[in-house]
């Protein structure tokens, strides 16, 4: 068993991760940047480092962008551990990963979390189906392998929807439609967080919706009650617009319905989190250097708040800046000059950001399934089941594992845990908050024998 | 359900026995994908058919075999070669 001794352990190799790693390495900290990934980029600049332009080309400059802190990453001294999963980081900052079948233990002064976001489960008939799988999967599939759907449908509402389907087009994909979920409701709670600032990814944004209409790809608005139809897999998709029912046939559904931040570490650790009504999901507690209910453990980037990749950077910064005056590298007056500049940036894209979380807010439909729709994809328990356990008493996430396995399977709740939030909520008339979420146990991600084993050799 | 856009580098593994065209790069889920095959494994509660869904290592649904163990084919990458096998419904 191998044991460290790191100023700065940072796990995530996105935006967040990358340029808090730069940041703390560059003040004379010893980073090691625990990576799941083969290349640095995380999800968002995934595939960037393969250097293939025919694909970097496709998708565009805020992607090629990435490039400039891979670079940046490359030339430091930061201990870049890449296909590195990491199962436990515990209240000492000690942190167990494996790499290569092997296991390891690495010991922290301060661990900053840069775990990034999952898409939000959007949990409809049929959404188990073979040749269902979320936008963002298909984006990693353009990205690192430049394989794209064929008349793929695209379904539910999200920047990263537009952007998928914008870029698809641009791969001279045929998409046989965008079953759009935004209804006006969206449009008159956007008017109110308009933001006057920062038109530039507004207009992108803008320019993708363009492009869906240009090319002349069937286009469906306030779309309701999806289902995706297929008996051993997919072949269509069902939905109710402007009062009749369209069925279109495809065996490729895209579903997204936004992203929420990855709070696996966070739970585990159990740390406090709350409740953000206008993202819709829980945020882990941290302050403004991103430090969490315990000193030693700080969350960068879209794990502690979704912002996207690049409020995800200046937040990685900040929170690197934050943890070096606190293992006094730099003085506080440093940390304050040097963090102004990410600051204001990060107050700027925000508004932008309250916008977009607002036009774009999950439908109504999506944390109402039907009884009959799998909530829990591992262990296939349905939204009916956890109406039921709730009418038997069940109050608690954590009590409907013992009413029937939901949230037990390999994923950990990854894809079901904040729909059993919203379904227990409706059901108990209570909070979000009142109600919680999965207890989340070590190792956050199933281990082999044989790699615990290799721990203690 | 798929294509690649550019055809390099390719070599075969198996999957089941079959032979699987692969290029450089591609995950195992990828280049199934690229193949075709979306169902990978069924589900031990129901036998219900499932094929990656996230592609990022997070749901699991796309669990296959590999030398007896159970893996991530979304997180492997495609080697000339390798034997790839549908994952048994009961161990997970
Ligand atoms: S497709 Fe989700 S873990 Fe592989």
């Amino acid at each position: 068993m191998a044991t460290d001794d790191t100023d700065i352990v940072i796990i995530g190799g996105g935006p967040a991760g990358m340029s808090a790693a730069i940041c703390a390495a560059s003040h004379g900290a010893t980073v090691t940047l625990l990576d799941e990934q083969p290349t640095a980029g995380g999800q968002i600049y995934r595939g960037l480092s393969n250097g293939d332009n025919r694909i970097a080309g496709l998708l565009g400059k805020d992607y090629q962008y990435g490039k400039k802190l891979i670079d940046q990453l490359a030339r430091t001294t930061v201990q870049h551990l890449t296909n590195t999963t990491v199962w436990s980081v515990d209240e000492n900052a000690v942190i167990t990963y494996s790499k290569d079948h092997q296991a390891n233990r690495i010991a922290a002064k301060i661990v900053i979390i840069a775990t990034g976001a999952l898409e939000r489960p959007y949990p409809i008939p049929g959404w188990t189906l073979p040749g269902v799988m979320t936008a963002g999967a298909a984006q990693i599939l353009l990205k690192t392998s430049g394989i794209v759907p064929e008349q793929p449908v695209l379904a539910g509402t999200g920047p990263l929807l537009y952007t998928v389907a914008s870029q698809l087009l641009g791969a001279g994909v045929k998409i046989a439609a965008v079953v759009d979920t935004v209804t006006s409701k969206n449009h008159l709670r956007a008017a109110k967080q308009f933001p006057i600032t920062t038109p530039g990814p507004l207009l992108t944004g803008l320019s993708y919706l363009k492009k869906i209409k240009r090319t002349q790809t069937p286009y469906y608005k306030g779309a309701t009650q999806l289902k995706i139809t297929g008996d051993r897999s997919a072949n269509g998709i069902e939905f109710q617009h402007k009062g009749k029912v369209v069925s279109l046939r495809s065996n490729c559904i895209l579903l997204h319905q936004g992203v929420i931040p990855n709070t696996q570490l966070s739970r585990s650790l159990r740390l406090e989190h709350h409740w953000h009504s206008l993202q819709q999901c829980f945020h882990p507690s941290i302050d403004q250097w991103g430090k969490s209910s315990l000193d030693n453990i700080r969350i960068a980037g879209d794990g502690a708040k979704i912002g996207g990749a690049i409020i995800a950077e200046h937040h990685g910064t900040i929170t690197a800046l934050g943890a070096l005056a606190d293992l006094e590298k730099i003085t506080e007056q440093t940390r304050d000059k040097l963090a102004a500049l990410p600051l204001a940036a990060i107050h700027r894209l925000d508004r932008l950001r309250h916008f977009l979380d607002a036009l774009y807010a999950p439908p109504v439909h999506y944390a109402e399934p039907t009884d009959d729709t799998i909530i829990c994809r591992c262990e296939e328990v349905t939204a009916g089941d956890i109406r039921r356990y709730a009418k038997l008493g069940c109050v608690g996430p954590n009590q409907t594992k013992s009413f029937g396995r939901c949230g037990m399977g390999p994923c950990q709740g990854r894809y079901c845990s904040l729909t059993v939030t919203e379904i227990l909520a409706a059901e108990n008339k209570l909070s979000q908050d009142e109600v919680g979420a999965y207890r989340i146990r070590s190792p956050v991600k199933p281990v082999t024998l044989e790699e615990l084993a290799s721990l203690h050799d | 359900m798929f294509k690649r856009l550019h055809d390099d580098n390719t070599f075969v593994f198996t999957f089941d026995g079959t032979d699987i065209q692969a290029c450089k790069g591609e995950t195992v889920a990828a280049a199934l994908f690229a193949n075709g095959i979306a169902a990978l494994r069924k589900t031990h509660t129901s036998s219900s058919q499932r094929g990656p869904f996230c592609m990022m290592g997070a749901c699991y649904d796309c669990l296959v075999e590999v030398d007896g163990k159970t893996v991530q084919s979304c997180m492997l990458p495609a080697q000339p070669g390798l034997q790839v096998n549908r994952a048994k419904a009961q161990d997970e």
